[in-house]
């Protein structure tokens, strides 16, 4: 099962489940999400953060970065 | 420059965005607009049709300058934030007709999502049969996407395609300011190609000048917050998460204490401004809305501001809507205070068939 999620170019709220449905399926770790605009970006963090992992985003070039991880 | 950007999406931020339109939309009704539709994306798109010519519903003709103003506030807001880029490319038909049922079921309960809100904020019950229609559309989109729905990814466009909505935004705004009158009736007088209406809602606006500005810096607010309606039931279904849902209760409240001050506030059902007691198709019109919007990731009003962005598929739904518009009032599927019109059943049928389509066959199993 790979950790990467390739969301750049998927529209709202589609980064969103598909994080949410990572979330749940692991429990804790470390996975990565791509995404293409600001509001995704805000939209997989808050999600991120209301249920207890740690985020942190990177920008490159036009996209983002999000790596999350839960111990 | 990233202390004002945390501010817009924090808590308080999406708040703000709320409570300004919460305030200046009622104070819109005060200043010209018509009884409960300070802002209404639909009704406006519907104006704006009938001002092309699109549709000659004679009572509902002229160039809100407000939708304008959404666009280009976004347009500026994206621009200053570096936010603003082209995109396209997610099945852009599918997404013209979602766009078109939306307006046709908004037409059939007679105002988007926004209006919803003002409209209860007013006093009129009706709103609350409407809303609740709204959250059942929202909640049905809500199974599809779980389910996989997925209308497929955006691709990254030249620079000059985000531009070509907020140039036609712009476009509109000049026929607003000269109105050209090419056409002659048969008797001699000018008519057309824009058409303003000289009695009912259309008639009824705020000076130009303070609907252009009060809409510009709605599309800048509403960009940077992310403000929208069909988001923000979406996210309490989908991930129990209100943030969202904020904003919206945000213009709730505010245009209630608005209306109250300024003496708008009148409750009941019956005698509604532009609006009518039909419960039943009511509560399925804002079902398709629903449902459309949902199944297209935003309300209208954000797909106007996403269009700013340079999102070139919400500038397809927000074409839809408003030749939407032009077939709701031509072939009768829009209501009027009477009740709804006589295709209007039948017609919030086919959409309802159509989004339900769109959503078991626009799908890949999720990873």
């Amino acid at each position: 099962m790979s950790n990467v999620i390739d969301a750049r170019g998927l529209s709202c709220p589609q980064p969103v489940i598909l994080t949410n449905k990572k979330i749940h399926e692991m429990g804790k770790g470390i996975f990565e999400v791509f995404v293409d605009t600001d509001t995704s970006k805000e939209n997989v963090s808050r999600l991120a953060q209301q249920l207890g992992w740690h985020i942190e985003v990177n920008r490159i070039g036009e996209d983002y970065h999000l790596l999350l991880t839960k111990d | 420059m990233s202390t004002i950007k945390n501010f817009f999406a924090s808590r308080w931020g999406i708040v703000s965005a709320g409570i300004f339109v919460g305030v200046f939309a009622p104070l819109l009704q005060k200043w010209g607009n018509p009884g409960n539709m300070g802002i209404c994306v639909a009704c406006m798109e519907r104006d704006i049709a009938g001002a092309l010519g699109l549709h000659r519903a004679a009572v509902v003709q002229y160039i809100r300058p407000e939708i304008i103003g959404f666009v280009l506030g976004a347009l500026i807001a994206a621009l200053l934030f570096r936010e603003f880029k082209p995109r396209g490319g997610s099945s852009p038909v599918i997404r013209f007709f979602l766009g078109f049922f939306a307006m046709v079921g908004a037409l059939v309960f007679l105002g988007c999502p926004w209006r919803a809100l003002l409209r209860l904020a007013g006093g009129d019950g009706n709103a609350i049969i409407g809303l609740a229609g709204l959250a059942v559309g929202i909640w049905i989109g809500v199974l599809f996407l779980k389910s996989g729905y997925t209308l497929g990814r955006s691709q990254k466009e030249m620079k000059f395609s985000g531009w070509v909505f907020p140039i036609a935004m712009v476009t509109l705004l000049i026929l607003l300011l000269i109105a050209p009158q090419f056409g002659r009736t048969p008797e001699g007088t000018p008519t057309g190609p824009i058409f303003f209406s000289e009695k009912g809602p259309g008639s009824q606006h705020a000076p130009i000048l303070i609907s252009l500005v009060v809409g510009l810096c709605v599309g800048f607010l509403a960009q940077r917050t992310r403000l929208c309606t069909m988001g923000a039931i979406r996210d309490v279904i989908l991930i129990r998460n209100a943030h969202l849902l904020r904003g919206i209760l945000g213009i709730l409240i505010a245009a209630f204490f608005m209306n109250l001050i300024l003496g708008q506030f009148k409750a009941g059902f019956s005698n509604q401004p532009i609006a009518h007691t039909n419960h039943l198709w009511n509560f399925m019109g804002m079902i398709l809305a629903g449902l459309a919007f949902a199944l297209a990731g935003g309300c209208p009003g954000r797909q106007l501001f996403l269009s700013g962005e340079g999102d070139g598929d919400a500038a397809i739904f927000a074409t839809g809507m408003i030749v939407g518009a032009g077939f709701a009032h031509n072939f009768s599927l829009a209501s009027s205070p009477a009740g709804p019109g006589p295709f209007g059943p039948i017609s919030v049928i086919i959409g309802l068939i159509f989004c339900v389509v769109v959503g078991f066959t626009m799908r890949e199993k999720i990873a």
